[in-house]
């Protein structure tokens, strides 16, 4: 199975995409997925949009990708967190 | 570096802000008169969180942790701001939905892609309805001080060298 690259977006790329990014490191690490992540800021996802597998964010997304996008809000609030962590986790098995 | 900076001078109580604006206004200057942030903060946060809301509804108590980019912090440190009367946030990833918000955790942190512990510490705070509650009904800041510190590992580095 080729290395899904996944990017982990929120406005500025410090705060929130990083506690994403912890989730989802942890993630594969227990389910045994290599997973290429890029933590990044929503403004640089135009630059993945050729290689990205998937894209992770707390912020609103308006434009179309060629990839899916999952809200990544319940990893903040801890409300439906185990229901976006399985939506996760099907994207990076398929 | 200097550690995390976190004391009274940026816990904020009973604070009267008719606008989420207001409030981020208040607590940004705030920052700014600690010298923990540039002037610039103040602007940056506001706009960020126009662009990218951080609204969380967490239950009955919600809270909103706004931040702006790196460039414009001195010293990494979290504010707390307990209001008066919730003000309305808009909700993270979300366009127009709206969650009141009692609790404001203003982040000024100063490198990207860093913070991870206490971040995640952090969420472990907003998905505690039983510590916000506690939070918002203490009109103690020292109290508030030794709440957080026991539920962030990273305070208790006092902001000295690591």
């Amino acid at each position: 199975m080729a290395k899904k690259q996944v990017l982990v977006a929120c406005g500025a790329g410090v705060a929130t995409s990083t506690v994403v990014n912890g989730a989802i490191e942890d993630m594969a690490k227990e389910h045994k997925l290599s997973v290429d992540l890029k933590q990044i800021k929503i403004a640089e996802v135009e630059s993945y949009v050729d290689t990205a597998d998937l894209l992770v964010t707390t912020a609103t997304i308006k434009k179309e990708y060629p990839f899916p996008v999952i809200n990544a809000r319940s990893f903040l609030t801890g409300i439906g967190m185990e229901d976006t962590k399985q939506e996760i986790l099907d994207e990076l098995k398929k | 570096m200097s550690g995390l900076y976190f004391d009274t001078p940026v816990i904020l109580l009973d604070i009267d802000g008719s606008s989420k604006e207001e409030v981020l206004r208040m607590m940004a200057q705030n920052l700014v008169s600690n010298e923990l942030v540039k002037q610039s903060f103040v602007e940056a946060v506001v706009q960020r969180e126009n662009e990218y809301a951080t609204g969380l509804p967490t239950g009955d108590i919600a809270v909103a942790i706004p931040h702006t980019d790196v460039e414009h912090v001195q010293r990494k440190a979290i504010s707390v701001g307990i209001l008066r009367d919730p003000v309305d946030f808009i909700v993270m990833g979300d366009d127009k939905e709206t969650v009141p918000v009692k609790i404001v955790f203003m982040l000024a942190m100063d490198e990207a892609h860093s913070q991870l512990k206490l971040l995640q510490q952090l969420m472990q705070v907003f998905q505690d309805q039983n510590v916000l509650k506690e939070l918002s009904s203490t009109s103690d800041k020292k109290q508030i001080k030794k709440m957080m510190e026991e539920k962030l590992e990273a305070l208790s580095f006092k902001g000295g060298e690591r």
